[in-house]
């Protein structure tokens, strides 16, 4: 069954790194209306840090570029957000989300993007093209209690 | 500006606020340019004031512990809130005994 929509936003920005926490605080204010859990909250605000982290370091490693946020929170008060680069995509998608592997050791990232994700969301998916950019699609299902 | 407190051979670094990838490169910075200057046998980076934390806050723990090994000395992290416990927990660094 196809859910209503009860919110949507959209948010572009240029991929600096003082926008992590910017993106992070602006998602957080978005989901804030479903009255989430302070767990549910720093939950999304960790997985959204991750995934626009990606964007900057890897994404947009050698160049920089435009970061992209659509949220999207249907009637069940499920949170889907899709952040998106125009980057140089990753080639192995299923090698990148290996817990522990980086391929940007020198700028001691632990390896960990994707698995914490994985751990603090009910969904990931990753959409990605050489050359092109990378989309990762996140979801979580919020214990709302307002209505 | 990083807090710290050097006694007794112990550097302690008292990190506040958020870790992320950008404020990583900030602190790193900091705490490295003290350990290199005072030489500690210990690195202790006090967690308690730190209100978020994604997983460069592993790549920062894990760094120190290698920079305190080449330095001789060795790293704890100390007074970790448990909301950020999850992110250690997936790291293995439990496994390096540098978390109290």
């Amino acid at each position: 069954m196809k859910r209503a929509i009860k919110n949507e936003m959209s948010l572009s920005f240029p991929s600096k790194s003082c926008n992590e926490a910017f993106a992070r605080s602006a998602v957080a204010a978005f989901v804030m209306n479903l009255d989430p859990t302070i767990s549910e909250l720093s939950d999304i605000k960790t997985a959204v840090s991750e995934a626009v982290t990606n964007c900057i370091v890897h994404g947009y490693r050698r160049s920089s570029g435009t970061i992209y946020i659509k949220g999207r929170i249907t009637d069940d008060n499920k949170v889907t957000l899709k952040i998106r680069d125009k980057g140089c995509g990753i080639e192995d998608v299923k090698k990148a989300m290996e817990p522990l592997y980086t391929s940007a050791p020198e700028e001691e990232r632990a390896g960990l993007g994707f698995a914490v994700m994985q751990s603090f969301c009910d969904k990931v998916r990753v959409k990605s093209a050489v050359g092109k950019g990378t989309t990762v699609t996140l979801e979580k299902m919020i214990s709302s209690n307002d209505d | 500006m990083l807090k710290t407190d050097y006694k007794n051979n112990t550097l302690t670094a008292y990190i506040e606020g958020e870790i992320d990838h950008d404020s990583a490169v900030k602190i790193r910075t900091q705490v490295d340019g003290a350990a290199q200057s005072l030489r500690p046998r210990l690195l202790c980076l006090d967690f308690s004031n730190v209100s978020f934390m994604d997983s460069s806050g592993v790549g920062l723990v894990m760094g120190r512990y290698r920079q305190m090994k080449l330095l001789g000395g060795s790293l704890r992290v100390i007074n970790i809130p448990d909301r950020l416990y999850r992110i250690f927990a997936m790291s293995g660094l439990e496994g390096l005994g540098v978390l109290r």
